[in-house]
């Protein structure tokens, strides 16, 4: 090859770069390359310092949650054509489109709307979003949240939209954990972009009221944005069908694994009106028809709306965003069908609904703290105990159990409070084992 | 498949859920009805009718579609590193916390920069970051409102005019001269004021260009009072050889999933790590993955951080693929990855400068390119009527992946940005060298056989009115049910 340029070494290539810019020192990485073999013994070894699953049960979740995954899942996404494939149209990538077209309808039904955007980073990325679109399609800077909002997604959401979004707080009902209403209705006004609830919500009440939050919303001209756990919707009415106009959601709990938190999958469905694609820079696909009689084809709507093109006059960025994971959510759901998603989601509640009524039964713990349906996170209060909830973690970690998120921080109105999340992984064995350990807790 | 309620459980909590009879799911979704066999035969399925890199010749430009090793996928596959919590107990995690550290140490190394943030999830998202932390530098200075605008150029990758443009900043777009791809000195001076918030540019461009400027821009954006934010997306032909930290680039990002080979996975998960200098640290997102001597942990403690920009700490995965390469290659073969990327890359230019109908814009004063070269069919296109998407669409019958034509504007005519990253073998790039030459040759002899291409693909050509109308676009299979009165099922 070199004898082909007419040069003696690759190094004459790098005169592009100017003697005065060029690097020439060490970088100080190790020097030469590891085999295979050693890579692995040494990146095994660090990563044996995690504590593996079956040296630590689990009850946290907060924006993550651990579910079953099953084997077909990461069979499929260890697809080395799904793995390497990036950019091609559906003439060489069919596959992959159909997969993605797959995910939007599977979640257009969760959900309940039509339009469903190409997959993105997380469920807060997402909503900040959903929030620039809010903003754009109403002419009108003001959003509205209730105070229970997870003040990680809320700042997440204003990175992404801070710039065109004022955001502006709503109390939330101390009995029912849920937003209050007097108080949306005293905050609405004409100014209003959007209300954004999610449901259920952080502290894990259900709002019950959300169409009547819809209602109020669409009665001054605002948007109704929802954000959502997929599986829940197993059970519960779908935003749709309660009259939001954008729902935003976590598609992790879909057939992935946790990852320390990095293997999120953000999802976004909206009214099907033209209006609203025009408010987001995102790809969008379509299914389409071929020359050929019965054949489908998947093409991108509106691409000039896109960065690609649009530049800096697009409305949010895309980009490499998170499509492996939306295959694997895919056939998650696949396998699933109708009927499981609600067994799964009727097993999670039934499971949580139990570790509440065990652990209540403890002296001095109040959980959950807000009278309301609950999913799969819920408070626990342990001010009465007089033991500080980092310090029961401490304790249960000592037994191998990890508990829930403690509040103190985010909201130290309510007191020492954690979050606890059981989902279908846990016997009752396990959760029995939580029980016991935070009765000897608070005891000791 | 789901794990079963114990009869205990059902037996305390009772059959019914407690959800008010209102907010109770009335109508299932619609989801498959399959069994486990049927659902694998049908994304295996999926996956056969996909392209990746493993597939075939796959050297679509400004997107270093280099071989992703094995062993990458092996380590991040572990249940050590998978089913790890994000908010499980520090002492718990400290793996994964160290090959975090170790990762954004090592990208410190090969940047030049001092300190980088693994949070963002792709290019573009890595790049918005930059200008949130831009602005926030302005504003620690009580210059925010003053520092209003963005300088990027219109070859630089266009989510630097989008990233600025949504952290609020006007954007001034620079364009290249007539010889040499890059812009004139003079026009970056004119374009500069105490207005200047940054420059925002990818070096070397998506053209393969390097501009050798990009010393004296730092300078005279710094004497401005504004930051250089150098997209490092194009950086798998600098390894070793050029760190943009030490050029006095302020900030920067690269792209795990291009230059540090984790995977592409069909448009993600990515993960564009940032880097910055000292100066700016102050403001990287929260947490931090630091050291304290004997543990890992997240550091939360950062008053001007920007705050977040993602959930959680980053795409942990791909920072574990991106760590386990940089561990197999070594520094002398992360050195070699660049110089085997950049000698394709001029060798697939040698070879196809040969081809007619196909030239390559300012070879005279830029005849050796470093990543990639951005092609013009400019002439094919005036001379026979077919243009670049007709010969990429045509290319697809011979079992080649498409290429990279351009962003938008379309500055050179009937753009194709090929890109043969060091795993691309001799042979391959041949076989794409000698495919477009057919293709260009069928441009004048049968002209018709490529506008009509493919016609070895999966699918025929496609209808593309939906693209653009309402009634007809379909991004779910209920819109599509509903809009064509059509009764199929799933």
């Amino acid at each position: 090859m070199l004898n082909e340029l007419g040069l003696n070494n690759i190094e004459q290539l790098f005169e592009v770069i100017p003697e005065r810019l060029r690097f020439k020192g060490s970088m100080g990485l190790p020097a030469k390359a590891t085999p295979e073999f050693e890579v692995k013994r040494r990146v095994e070894a660090i990563l044996a310092k995690n504590k593996s699953p079956s040296e630590l049960r689990s009850f946290v979740g907060g924006g993550c949650w651990q579910h079953w995954i099953p084997a077909a899942c990461d069979e499929i996404n260890a697809r080395s054509e799904f793995l390497t494939a990036y950019a091609g149209d559906a003439y060489t990538d069919l596959g992959r489109y159909q997969a993605i077209f797959e995910f939007q309808s599977m979640i257009g039904e969760l959900v309940d709307m039509d339009a469903v955007m190409f997959p993105l980073y997380d469920w807060p990325t997402a909503s900040g979003d959903a929030v620039r679109m809010a903003v754009t399609i109403t002419g009108r800077k003001e959003v509205l949240y209730p105070k229970s909002l997870s003040p990680e997604r809320l700042a997440i959401m204003k990175s992404l939209s801070g710039t065109i979004a004022n955001f502006r707080p709503v109390e939330y009902d101390p009995v029912t954990g849920q937003i209050n209403l007097n108080n949306l209705r005293h905050n609405i006004s004409d100014r209003t972009a959007a209300v954004y609830l999610e449901n259920p919500n952080y502290l894990g009440p259900l709002e019950s009221e959300a169409e009547e939050v819809g209602r109020i919303a669409h009665d001054h001209g605002a948007l109704f944005v929802v954000g959502t756990e997929p599986i829940s919707l197993g059970v519960i009415t779908p935003p749709g069908a309660y009259g939001a106009d954008i729902v935003t959601g976590e598609g992790q709990p879909l057939g992935l694994h946790p990852y320390y938190g990095g293997a999120l999958l953000g999802f976004l469905a909206f009214r099907d009106e033209e209006e609203y694609a025009n408010a987001t820079g995102h790809r969008l696909i379509t299914i389409t028809k071929t020359e050929q009689e019965g054949q489908w084809g998947f093409t991108q709507i509106l691409p000039e709306r896109t960065m690609y093109v649009a530049r800096d006059k697009s409305l949010t960025l895309t980009g490499t965003t998170t499509v492996l994971w939306a295959i694997t959510a895919a056939t998650y759901l696949s396998l699933l069908g109708p009927e499981g998603i609600k067994e799964l989601a009727t097993t999670i509640m039934q499971k949580a609904r139990y570790a509440m009524m065990k652990l209540s039964e403890i002296q001095g713990i109040k959980t959950p703290v807000f009278q309301s349906s609950h999913f799969e996170e819920f408070t626990v209060n342990f001010d009465a105990t007089k033991k500080p909830a980092d310090k029961v973690n401490k304790f249960l970690l000592e037994r191998g159990i990890q508990g829930g998120k403690t509040l103190h921080n985010e909201f130290p109105e309510l007191g020492n409070t954690g979050l606890f999340c059981v989902t279908e992984v846990h016997t009752k064995a396990d959760i029995d084992d939580l029980v016991q350990g935070i009765k000897e807790t608070v005891a000791s | 498949m789901i794990p079963s309620v114990e009869p205990e459980i059902r037996k305390e909590v009772g059959e019914e859920l407690r959800i008010p009879v209102h907010m109770r799911r009335k109508n299932a979704p619609k989801l498959p009805e399959l069994s486990e066999p049927q659902v694998i035969r049908h994304f295996l399925r999926l996956s056969q009718e996909t392209f990746g890199v493993d597939s075939g010749i796959h050297i679509h430009g400004t997107c270093t579609m280099k071989y992703n090793p094995k062993i990458n996928e092996a380590i991040a596959r572990s249940a050590r590193a998978a089913d790890t919590h994000p908010l499980q107990s520090e002492e718990t995690v400290q793996g994964t916390l160290e090959v975090m550290f170790q990762l954004k140490r090592w990208l410190c190394q090969i940047s030049g920069m001092d300190d980088f943030s693994l949070q963002p999830r792709g290019g573009a998202h890595a790049v918005f970051t930059n200008a949130l932390m831009i602005r926030a530098y302005h504003n620690s200075n009580r210059e925010g409102d003053q520092r209003s605008e963005v300088i990027t150029t219109i070859h630089s990758h266009p989510c630097n005019g989008a990233s600025a443009a949504l952290a609020g900043f006007k954007v001034i777009t620079l364009y290249p001269d007539q010889d040499t791809g890059c812009p004139d000195l003079e026009a970056l001076k004119a374009a500069v004021s105490k207005h200047t918030a940054a420059l925002m540019i990818t070096d070397p461009y998506d053209t393969g260009v390097f501009d050798s400027a990009i010393d004296e821009y730092v300078k005279i954006i710094h004497e401005a009072g504004g930051l250089v934010s150098v997209d490092q997306a194009n950086a798998n032909s600098l390894l070793g050889k050029l760190r943009i930290g030490d050029i006095g680039a302020d900030l920067c990002h690269f792209n795990l999933h291009k230059t540090f080979s984790a995977p592409h996975g069909s448009t993600g998960p990515g993960s564009a790590p940032v880097g910055v200098k000292a100066h700016l640290a102050r403001f990287l997102p929260v947490p931090t993955v630091e050291f304290d001597g004997s543990k890992y942990y997240l550091d939360y403690n950062r008053p001007e951080s920007i705050g977040k920009v993602g959930q959680f700490f980053g795409v942990v995965p791909n920072i574990l693929k991106a760590y386990t390469w940089i561990m197999s290659m070594g520094e002398e073969g992360l050195r070699e990855v660049s110089e085997i990327a950049v000698l394709n890359n001029n060798y697939l230019i040698k070879k196809l400068g040969g081809v007619k109908g196909v030239t390559l814009p300012w070879a005279e004063k830029q005849p050796v390119r470093l990543q990639e070269a951005r092609f013009s069919l400019g002439k094919l296109k005036e001379e026979t009527g077919i243009g670049v998407n007709d010969v990429n669409h045509r290319i697809i019958d011979f079992g080649i992946q498409d290429s990279e034509t351009s962003h938008e504007p379309w500055f050179i005519p009937e753009p194709l940005t090929p890109e043969p990253p060091e795993s691309t073998s001799m042979e391959d790039i041949e076989t794409f060298v000698q495919t477009i030459d057919t293709v260009c040759k069928e441009a004048y002899s049968n002209p018709e056989i490529v506008r009509t291409a493919p016609h070895r693909a999966s699918i025929a050509k496609m209808d593309l009115t939906p693209s653009s109308d309402p009634s007809k676009w379909a991004m779910t299979w209920r819109a599509y049910v509903r809009k064509n009165h059509h009764s199929e099922t799933v």
